[in-house]
């Protein structure tokens, strides 16, 4: 059994278990045993739950041999982002200001998991309070892109892609503000989805920025993707940005061909910056799209450029608020000496949070601050209508849109961390999307001549997660991208 | 001109609550010029008739039933807490030469 979790599906997986071909604790402990040998050289974990997984996967497999019929993930070995709160179990959010914070209550999303069987592995590592894209800011330690040890992941959810790729879990949870699944869904070759904004809950999500948050899966297949968000999306009253919908029928879409399907190709997000190999790769990867029977439509996003500024004055303000709540007071850590309360509060913070965390909060606070607050935050609150204004046009002349993931493959560990801004401008073809809440999938289309992993991202209509699963899964069934598995590191 | 210099940083990390370092000052400084210089490019739009968008998707904000529901115990509410004092979090003395510490 343990050779053969690499590269296995979680729905095969699954299959797997409902038919009593497997039992969930050999999966788990194929994954454990993986985890134990790999997992040092890439730091995809931040915890493992070693004893809570075997406790769990040995009561799914007992229920199942009394004849029960359980939920469509059951005995499936997953991870969890370390930003989604799980009941009795450490999370930190990738931060040393909540370092031993282990919380009272659990994630919607997570729940929903359990309740559909799935077997939590643990909790997988990020960027702290999911800023960043490259995994570097983790106050624990870098991920490693199993493609590439030397490379970078990509983030926010950097260990959540890493850990799909290397097999590591069958499937995980990551979260999406300003690309933090798709950008490293694609440097680490898997799929990530980001739903439309409220299809799946907030409700014990560590917030980054709340009007921005989108929480979704990564898979090994689209399908696999598609079987994990069927089960976190619906509606949720915990959360009042909640759609009040119930899930869509992803797995059906994801089979359901593209044929007849018109497909957007926006002229902005195929300009100078692209790497050679991305803009061939993705090229052929409409060339394909059109032979399995969908038609190219040239569409326009005019406000595509104003999109990285935009999104970065909106999420540093929503950041600078959503962070003031962690003042060492009610949880997490607290400085050892302060004489007064002022003292407490500056001294906790400055000591617990890192210096990408350091920034949006003082960028945030700029932003926000009397006198600016037009100019800046008000002015990009008027911008992200026109940005979401582009979208709604665009989808007037087709069914969905087709753009590369991210400008260039997975980068060295180190190459962008001293500048910023230029981490930031990377973003260019992930920001947009959740500014204007709507859905979209990264998933694999080539190979870099080095053998990094180039990602397709589909763009759908607001509530259209079917049209972005059509397209994903019928280029998927056409190609065998998704096959290609990095080697074990030594 | 620079577009932000470090009195500034430092009076924001004072409303910001967050105590910063005189090197970690210099260098966010550096670093926000740089992006503000960037942020700057959505000035160049006109976006007098646009309305702000709060939020992505358009939604009622639903009043949920004004009923009794779950809620944390004290002692789950104060299983985190650095420090705590019976029933209450513990703070360092908020107004000076009051009561007892």
């Amino acid at each position: 059994m343990a050779s053969h979790v690499r590269g296995l599906p979680l729905v095969a997986q699954a299959e797997g278990v409902a038919a009593g071909q497997w039992k969930s604790r050999d999966l788990v402990e194929a994954y454990l045993d993986r985890i134990a040998r790999l997992d040092k050289r890439i730091g995809a974990f931040l915890l493992v739950d070693v004893e809570g997984a075997r406790r769990k996967a040995d009561i799914i497999d007992k229920r199942i041999a009394a004849g029960e019929s359980l939920g469509p993930l059951a005995g499936v070995p997953v991870g969890l982002k370390d930003i989604f709160v799980t009941k009795g179990i450490e999370t930190t959010a990738g931060s040393k200001i909540l370092k031993g914070f282990v919380p009272p209550y659990e994630s919607t999303a997570t729940a929903r998991l359990e309740a559909a069987g799935a077997v939590s592995l643990g909790k997988l590592n990020l960027d702290e309070f999911a800023m960043g894209s490259s995994n570097e800011n983790s106050a624990y330690h870098p991920v490693r892109n199993p493609w590439d040890l030397e490379r970078v992941p990509g983030g926010s959810s950097g260990g959540s892609a890493a850990a799909v790729a290397a097999s590591l879990c069958a499937g995980t949870l990551g979260t999406d503000t300003g690309g933090s699944i798709r950008q490293p869904a694609s440097l680490c070759g898997v799929v990530g989805v980001k739903p439309t904004y409220g299809r799946v809950s907030r409700y014990g999500v560590i917030a980054f920025a709340s009007s921005l948050d989108h929480p979704g899966p990564f898979g090994r297949t689209v399908e696999d993707a598609a079987a994990l968000l069927e089960v976190i999306a619906g509606h949720d009253p915990m959360d009042s940005t909640s759609i009040p919908q119930p899930a869509g029928r992803y797995r059906q879409a994801s089979r359901a061909g593209l044929s007849g399907m018109r497909l957007g190709v926006p002229k902005e997000y195929f300009q100078a910056g692209m790497d050679a190999e991305v803009e061939a790769a993705v090229r052929a990867a409409l060339d394909e799209l059109g032979r399995l029977g969908a038609r190219l439509v040239p569409v326009s996003l005019p406000h595509t450029k104003y999109a990285i500024a935009t999104y970065y004055l909106i999420c540093t303000a929503e950041a600078s608020s959503n962070l003031a709540r962690y003042d060492g007071v009610r949880y997490g850590h607290r400085t050892a000496e302060a004489s007064s309360l002022e003292e407490l509060y500056g001294k906790t913070r400055g000591e617990g949070f890192g210096a990408e965390s350091k920034r949006r909060i003082v960028l945030g606070t700029y932003v926000l601050r009397a006198g600016y607050y037009e100019a800046y935050y008000g002015k990009a609150l008027r911008v992200r209508r026109l940005i979401a204004d582009d979208f709604v046009a665009a989808f007037q002349q087709c069914d969905a849109l087709v753009t590369p993931t991210s400008p260039t493959p997975a980068f060295k560990l180190g190459e962008r961390a001293s500048d910023p801004l230029q981490m930031y401008l990377a973003d260019i073809y992930t920001v947009a999307p959740p500014l204007a809440g709507v859905p979209a999938l990264s998933q694999c289309c080539g190979f870099t001549k080095s053998g990094l992993p180039i990602g397709l991202q589909t763009i759908g209509p607001a509530l259209g997660e079917e049209a972005v699963f059509r397209v994903a899964g019928a280029y998927e069934a056409a190609t065998d991208w998704h096959r290609r598995l990095p080697e074990d590191p030594a | 001109m620079p577009r932000i210099n470090p009195q500034e940083v430092r009076e924001i990390a004072i409303l910001a609550r967050l105590r910063l370092g005189d090197a970690e000052i210099l260098r966010l400084t550096h670093e926000l010029d740089g992006i503000l210089g960037y942020i700057e490019t959505v000035q160049a739009l006109d976006t007098g008739a646009v309305e702000p968008m709060t939020h992505a998707v358009p939604f009622d904000c639903p009043m949920r039933a004004d009923e009794l529901g779950q809620s944390l115990t004290v002692e789950q509410a104060l299983a985190n807490a650095p420090r705590r004092r019976e029933s209450s979090f513990e703070v360092p003395r908020i107004v000076p030469g009051t009561g007892v510490a």
